[in-house]
C-alpha cells in the first residue's frame, strides 16, 4: 500500500503517541487494518463462525442443565478396549493429538510458502489435509461405534437423550467444518503445486487457509473440553 | 494497495454476465432491492388478509383460522428478514458502499453475486412453503416450540416449518457472505482521505448493521438447526416430555425457553440491523435537504456504535412474559432503558439539524420528517414496554403490535422511501414526479398512523394480539370493533398508496425528466462519479481523493451552498477535517474536539 496520505491527516498522525495514535491508525483512510482484503475477510468470517460455535456450545450447555437425569460418564462411553483394559477417552485423545499436530504442519507450510519453497509447502499442506482426513476417519469410526451401542439423536441407552443429540450435533457440525477444511486445503495445495501463488507473487492464500484450519482446531479444543472432559 | 484486486475490472459483455449474474455492486444492489420489494408486496397483501378478517370477521371464505395464522407468520418473517434486512443491507448497502467511500466495487464481487443468488434461493424456498401439504408454518414469526413443530400444533407444523427453517438457514448464509463483503469493503477500501470519521453516516449505519448481523445471525442459525433437528430427527433440545399428546413422541426434557433465548439473541439485534442503516440514511438525506451540516456527527457515530453493543444485552425484554428469574427481568429492563439514551441523542441531533436549517420540503425530506415522527412515537411506547411491570399486562396485546410496527416497521419503511426518492436520480439519471411523491408520502404517513396509532389504545383496552376473532371476549367495549374497521381501512389505503411509488418509478424511467448531475446538491462522494449513473468501475481512470467530511452545507463565504468531499480544503479556517461553521450561524456540532484524530 502506498503510504502517502493527504491533507491534515498525515501531519496530525505523526505527532500522536499511545492510545491516540492507535485511534488514529484505526481511523486512517484507505485501510483500517494493514492486511490484504482476503485475510481481513477470513478474520471477520472466523469471528462470526466463532459465534456460531459459541451458540452451539451454549445451547448444548443449557440443554444439558435443563435435562432431567444425570449426564452419562463420557470417560466410560468413549473408552477404547485395548490390551484387556478400558482406557478412557483414548480414541479422543488420539484424535485431538492428530488435529493439533495438523496445526503444526500447517504452520510450517505457511513458513515454507512465504520462503517460496513450493515443493515443501505443497507436501506440508498435503500432510495437513491427510491428518485432517485421518481425524475425520476416526470420527466416522467413533460415530459407528456409538450408533452400534444404540446411541441415536433421539435416544441414548446410557441415560438421557440430550447426550446423543448434543454429541451428533456438535461433532457433526465440527466434522463438517473439518471436511470443508480438507477440501479447501486440497484446493490450495493444488494451486501451490501448479504455481498459482508463485505467479501472483504472493503466498498469502496459504496463510489464509491456515487461519481457517487453526480456527477449526481451536474449536475442537473447546468441544473436547466441554463435551468430552466434563 | 496490498492486493491484486485492483486491476480486474473488465466491463462484462454478455447479457447474462451484465444483468443476471452480474458482479457489479450496482446491479446486485438493484437486484436485491427489486427482489426484496416484490416479496415485500406479498408480505403487505398478507397483512390486508389479516386486517380484513379482524374488521369483518367471517365475511371472507378464503380467510380461515389456519390461513390467518399462516398469513400472520409469513407477513412477520417476510417483512423483518426478507424485506427490511435484505433491502437495507443488500439493496442500499451494495449500491451505496463503494460509491460513498470511493471504491470501484466490493472487495469480492463474485462472493457478492453469490450472496444475491443465495438470497434469491432463500426467497424461492420460503415461497415454496405455500405449495406444500399443510401450507407454510403458522407459528408466529418467533417460531416458538413446542407448538411450531408439533403435530397437531400450529398450522404447517409438518412440511411448513421445515421449509421455513431451511429458508432461514439459506438466508443466513447469504447475509453472511454479503456482510463479510460490506465490512471488508468499508474497512479496507476507502478512498484516500476518506477516514472513518469522514464517512457519511449512511455508511456508518450499514457498516455497524453488517457487524451486528455477523454476530446476531449465528444465534438464529443455531436455533434453527436445533429446531430442525427436533422436528426431523426427534432430538429433544427444545422439546419437553409431552404427556397426553397423541402419538408415541420420544421427546423428553428439552427446554422451550432455550429456543426463545437463542431466537431473541438474534431477534433483538435484528431490529438494530434494520434501523441503523435507516438512521444513517436519514441523517445524510436530512442534512442535504436542510442545507445544514448534520448536528453532532461524532455523537451520531458513537450513539450508533453504543446501540450496536448494548443491543446484544437487551434481548430478554421480549421474554418478560415467558417466566424468568426476576433478577433477569431487572437486568434486562435496565439495559433496555439505557439503550433509549443513544436513541434520544439521535432524535435531538436530527431535530437540531433541522433547527434554523434551510429546509426544502422535497419528497425525501418529507419521508425524513415522517421517520422522525414514527420513530419517536414508537420509541416512547418502547419505554413503557421496557419496564417489566408495565410489560406484563401489555405484552399480549395490540400495544406491542402498535409499538414495534411504529418503531421498526413504518420508521424503516419511511427511511427506505427517503433513500429511494433521494438516490433515484443517482441510480437512473431520471427524476421522479415530485407531486406524485408527495401524495405517496401523505397517504403513507396518514394511513400508517391510522393503522398503528389506535392499536396502542386497543392494547390498553386489553385487545389480545394474535387472535383470529374477538367475538367471545366479553370485556371489550363496542368501540373496539369500530376501531378495527378504521384500522383496516387505513391499512388498505396505506397499502394501495404504495402503487404510487411503483407508478412513479415506471413513469420516471419512461417519461421522466433527465436529472442534472447532482439534483439535490449533496456534498457526499456518491454524486461525484465521472458519469451519473456511474459506469462499471465507478471512477474512471483515477480514484477520487477526499478532503473533507460529507456535510459541508451552507459554508460561510462561499458561492455555492455546498462543497463536495472531493474539493481540497481552503488554507484558512476549518478544523482540519473539513468541518466548519455553517452559514446559518449553527455550529457543525463537532468543532475542534476531533478532526478525526487530534
Amino acid at each position: 500500500m502506498e503510504s502517502t496520505q493527504i491533507d491534515s491527516t498525515t501531519s496530525e498522525t505523526e505527532a500522536l503517541t499511545g492510545w491516540r495514535s492507535m485511534v488514529a491508525d484505526l481511523n486512517a483512510d484507505v485501510q483500517t487494518f494493514k492486511v490484504s482484503w482476503g485475510k481481513a475477510m477470513m478474520w471477520f468470517f472466523i469471528v462470526s463462525d466463532a459465534f456460531i460455535f459459541g451458540a452451539f456450545i451454549a445451547g448444548y450447555a443449557a440443554a444439558r442443565i435443563a435435562a432431567p437425569g444425570a449426564w452419562p460418564d463420557t470417560g466410560e462411553i468413549f473408552a477404547l478396549h485395548l490390551f484387556g483394559a478400558d482406557i478412557p477417552l483414548l480414541l479422543i485423545a488420539i484424535m485431538t493429538f492428530i488435529l493439533i499436530s495438523s496445526s503444526g504442519t500447517m504452520a510450517m507450510a505457511v513458513n515454507y510458502a512465504y520462503q517460496g519453497n513450493k515443493k515443501v509447502a505443497h507436501r506440508l499442506i498435503m500432510a495437513t489435509a491427510l491428518l485432517g482426513a485421518t481425524f475425520l476417519g476416526m470420527q466416522v469410526f467413533e460415530w459407528w461405534e456409538l450408533i452400534g451401542y444404540g446411541v441415536r439423536p433421539w435416544e441414548n441407552p446410557f441415560g438421557i437423550p440430550q447426550f446423543g443429540s448434543a454429541f451428533f450435533m456438535l461433532t457433526g457440525f465440527h466434522g463438517l467444518h473439518v471436511t470443508c477444511g480438507v477440501l479447501y486445503l486440497l484446493w490450495v495445495a493444488r494451486k501451490v503445486r501448479k504455481g498459482g501463488y508463485e505467479r501472483e507473487g504472493n503466498y498469502e492464500g496459504v496463510e489464509i487457509v491456515g487461519l481457517y484450519w487453526h480456527f477449526v482446531d481451536l474449536v475442537w479444543v473447546f468441544i473436547f473440553a466441554f463435551f468430552y472432559l466434563i | 494497495m496490498a492486493t491484486s484486486h485492483d486491476h480486474d475490472h473488465h466491463e462484462p459483455q454478455s447479457f447474462w454476465t451484465k444483468w443476471v449474474f452480474s458482479q457489479d455492486h450496482k446491479i446486485i444492489g438493484i437486484q436485491y432491492f427489486m427482489t426484496a420489494a416484490l416479496i415485500g408486496v406479498w408480505g403487505m397483501v398478507m397483512s390486508w388478509m389479516m386486517r380484513l378478517q379482524l374488521a369483518y370477521p367471517g365475511a371472507f371464505d378464503f380467510i380461515t383460522i389456519t390461513n390467518y395464522y399462516q398469513f400472520m407468520t409469513q407477513h412477520g418473517m417476510i417483512m423483518v428478514v426478507y424485506l427490511l434486512t435484505a433491502i437495507l443491507l443488500g439493496g442500499f448497502g451494495n449500491y451505496l458502499i463503494p460509491l460513498m467511500i470511493g471504491a470501484r466495487d466490493m472487495a469480492f464481487p463474485f462472493l457478492n453475486m453469490l450472496s444475491y443468488w443465495t438470497y434469491a434461493l432463500s426467497v424461492v424456498v420460503l415461497l415454496s412453503g405455500f405449495f406444500v401439504p399443510g401450507g407454510p408454518t403458522g407459528a408466529g414469526w418467533t417460531l416458538y416450540p413446542p407448538q411450531s413443530i408439533l403435530s397437531p400444533g400450529t398450522p404447517g407444523a409438518d412440511a411448513g416449518i421445515v421449509i421455513m427453517l431451511v429458508s432461514l438457514v439459506i438466508f443466513i448464509v447469504a447475509a453472511t457472505m454479503g456482510g463479510l463483503n460490506y465490512v471488508t469493503t468499508v474497512l479496507q477500501m476507502r478512498a484516500k482521505g476518506m477516514t472513518l470519521m469522514r464517512m457519511p453516516l449512511t455508511i456508518w449505519g450499514i457498516f455497524l448493521a453488517s457487524v451486528i448481523a455477523l454476530f446476531a445471525f449465528p444465534a438464529l442459525f443455531v436455533g434453527g438447526v436445533m429446531l430442525a433437528l427436533d422436528k426431523v430427527v426427534m432430538t429433544s433440545f427444545f422439546m419437553p416430555a409431552l404427556p397426553g399428546i397423541p402419538g408415541d413422541l420420544p421427546y423428553d426434557g428439552g427446554s422451550p425457553i432455550l429456543f426463545q433465548h437463542l431466537f431473541w439473541y438474534f431477534g433483538h439485534p435484528e431490529v438494530y440491523i434494520v434501523i441503523l442503516p435507516v438512521f444513517g440514511m436519514i441523517s445524510d438525506i436530512m442534512s442535504a435537504h436542510a442545507r445544514k451540516p448534520i448536528f453532532g456527527y461524532d455523537m451520531m457515530v458513537y450513539a450508533m456504535a453504543f446501540i450496536g453493543v448494548i443491543g446484544f444485552a437487551v434481548w430478554a425484554h421480549h421474554m418478560f412474559a415467558s417466566g424468568m428469574n426476576p433478577f433477569f427481568g431487572f437486568f434486562f429492563a435496565t439495559t433496555t432503558l439505557i439503550i433509549a439514551l443513544p436513541s434520544a441523542i439521535k432524535i435531538y441531533n436530527w431535530t437540531l439539524t433541522l433547527w434554523k436549517g434551510n429546509i426544502h420540503l422535497t419528497t425525501p425530506m418529507l419521508f425524513c420528517i415522517g421517520f422522525l415522527s414514527t420513530f419517536l412515537i414508537g420509541g416512547l411506547t418502547g419505554l413503557f414496554l421496557g419496564n417489566v411491570v408495565v410489560d406484563l399486562p401489555l405484552h399480549e396485546t395490540y400495544f406491542v403490535v402498535g409499538h414495534f410496527h411504529m418503531v421498526m416497521g413504518v420508521a424503516a419503511i419511511m427511511g427506505i422511501f427517503a433513500g429511494l426518492y433521494h438516490w433515484w436520480p443517482l441510480v437512473t439519471g431520471k427524476l421522479m414526479n415530485p407531486f406524485l411523491g408527495k401524495v405517496h408520502f401523505w397517504l403513507t404517513f396518514i394511513g400508517t398512523y391510522l393503522v398503528f396509532f389506535p392499536m396502542h389504545h386497543l392494547g390498553i383496552l386489553g385487545l389480545p394480539r394474535r387472535y383470529f376473532n374477538f367475538a367471545s371476549l366479553g370485556f371489550l367495549p363496542d368501540s373496539v370493533d369500530t376501531l378495527n374497521v378504521i384500522i383496516t381501512i387505513g391499512a388498505l389505503v396505506a397499502g394501495f398508496a404504495q402503487l404510487l411509488v411503483f407508478i412513479n418509478m415506471g413513469w420516471s424511467l419512461v417519461a421522466g425528466k433527465t436529472a442534472e448531475r447532482n439534483p439535490w446538491k449533496a456534498a457526499s462522494l456518491e454524486w461525484q462519479t465521472p458519469d451519473v449513473p456511474a459506469k462499471h468501475g465507478n471512477w474512471g481512470p483515477t480514484l477520487p481523493i477526499v478532503h473533507r467530511w460529507a456535510f459541508t452545507y451552507s459554508p460561510a463565504g462561499h458561492d455555492e451552498d455546498f462543497i463536495p468531499q472531493t474539493v481540497p480544503l481552503v488554507p484558512v479556517g476549518g478544523d482540519g477535517n473539513g468541518r466548519r461553521t455553517g452559514g446559518n450561524g449553527a455550529d457543525s456540532g463537532s468543532s475542534g474536539s476531533h478532526g478525526g484524530v487530534s
